[in-house]
């Protein structure tokens, strides 16, 4: 009952982070869409890394991939490793400040647009934006708020 | 209770499998293109989410189209109904030269069939891949889309499908950098190929020569060679043409003709025979092989 309630919770932000990951915006405002899916995977994996994990990431990445109508495996591949990364040293990033963590979380999606860039770059013929790189600012703003409101969520909903 | 040491292979172990599926997956997808079938199933699962993140602004735009008031109805409906003469009396006209075009090329032996198939569809404006320039449609496999079926709004050409699920579909547009489009210059038929730059209002067009006798602000319209787009829909206009000298090719870039973002209908064309729309008629080969005086 317990784990059911968890999941149920878990799959609840997952969903709400994948619509807000294709939520139509304004052309001008599309480039500084926070980039929801690394921030919700961050936070569930430095919270409970026994329930979301290196899997959860693959699947997610794939319907990231489906979403968006990028060649597949791509977000699939960096959600993975990002999540293999946050799993390995969740237990530092815990104690981690929410400053650092908001900081770690920068290089993180700087990082794994980087990588995005440079796997598609190699497969098909594209055109870098000048506001690609932006969303980074604005998920680092975003991080602490959503830190704190996942954190209540959890609390809230005994998520464990 | 929670433990430390995680229960199930390890996580490098895991990571491994993982990329491994992923580097699978890319490599499938991209060079060998074996998801083209599966990605009608595959899209239809997440077409759920498409929806639920398209609702608001649906909600919004029916809300607002019921709070206008009855003036601004009654103007639109004047407005509407005078746009619908015009075209009628357009299309009287287009009547009378389509049966007289049918007569002049039943005399020169060669014939060009019209299909009037198409299908109006609503751009679901979700992000895409920011890569890529692409639209989310809202007709699938069920409506009949088929892969790399034509695309166009009132202006001119759009894109082609590029994805098909069961409901809905992607249109990768005429800017894409991957996109290419066969067209001719409508003033004097020199043929061309437009490529997308990746730009929302530039495109390429390789390869002219640098004597071509193409000026700017020429209308580029499909050729219908490669019989993926019916011939004679305009794409773009010249907006640059220059050459350097000594140069063999010139450097043409062209703008869309249609408003690529803006739009919020598209119609989709049923191009059945791909050769029907072009003209293939060729001279016969004997004035060919006769020597030149």
């Amino acid at each position: 009952m317990n784990l059911f309630n968890s999941y149920k919770i878990i799959y609840f932000t997952f969903f709400v982070c994948l619509v807000a990951a294709i939520f139509p915006l304004p052309i001008i405002l599309n480039a500084f869409r926070p980039d929801w899916m690394v921030l919700v995977l961050c936070y569930w994996i430095i919270a409970l890394p026994h329930r979301v994990n290196i899997g959860h990431a693959f699947i997610l990445g794939l319907f990231l991939d489906l979403l968006l109508g990028s060649i597949l495996g791509m977000h699939a591949m960096l959600l993975s490793l990002l999540a293999y990364i946050t799993s390995i040293n969740f237990q530092r990033f815990r104690n981690f400040t929410l400053v650092q963590t908001t900081l770690l979380l920068g290089v993180f999606i700087f990082m794994s647009k980087l990588a995005l860039y440079w796997i598609a770059s190699s497969m098909q013929e594209i055109v870098l934006h000048r506001h690609y790189f932006w969303s980074v600012f604005t998920s680092m703003l975003v991080w602490p708020w959503f830190f704190l409101f996942m954190r209540f969520l959890r609390i809230r909903f005994k998520v464990s | 209770m929670k433990t430390i040491f995680t229960r199930g292979p390890s996580f490098t172990l895991r990571l491994f499998i993982v990329i491994a599926c992923c580097v699978g997956l890319l490599i499938a997808d991209n060079q060998f293109n074996l998801f083209s079938s599966v990605r009608v199933y595959l899209n239809s699962i997440v077409s759920p989410i498409q929806y639920v993140a398209d609702a608001p602004q649906k909600l919004f735009s029916t809300f607002s189209e019921n709070i206008m008031t009855r003036q601004a109805l009654v103007d639109r409906n004047q407005q509407l109904e005078k746009d619908n003469l015009h075209l009628k009396a357009d299309r009287l006209l287009l009547g009378q030269l389509q049966s007289e075009n049918k007569q002049l090329r039943e005399l020169l032996n060669s014939k060009k069939q019209f299909k009037y198939k198409r299908m109006i569809t609503e751009v679901m404006s979700l992000r895409s891949d920011p890569f890529t320039h692409q639209l989310l449609i809202d007709k699938g496999a069920i409506n009949g889309v088929y892969l790399g079926q034509p695309v166009i709004n009132e202006q001119g050409v759009v894109g082609q499908v590029s994805q098909v699920g069961s409901t809905t579909s992607r249109v990768v547009l005429i800017v894409d950098a991957s996109h290419g489009i066969p067209v001719r210059v409508q003033r004097n038929d020199a043929i061309a190929v437009v490529h997308g730059s990746g730009a929302w209002d530039k495109l390429n067009v390789p390869f002219v020569q640098s004597n071509a006798d193409i000026k700017e602000g020429d209308l580029l319209v499909t050729s219908g060679l490669g019989g993926r787009f019916p011939a004679g829909y305009p794409v773009a206009k010249i907006s640059r043409f220059e050459y350097q000298e000594g140069e063999l090719y010139a450097t043409v870039t062209a703008t869309p003709v249609a408003d690529l973002d803006r739009s919020r209908y598209l119609l989709l064309l049923w191009n059945d025979d791909p050769l029907a729309g072009a003209d293939l008629t060729l001279d016969s080969p004997e004035i060919f092989d006769e020597p030149v005086q």
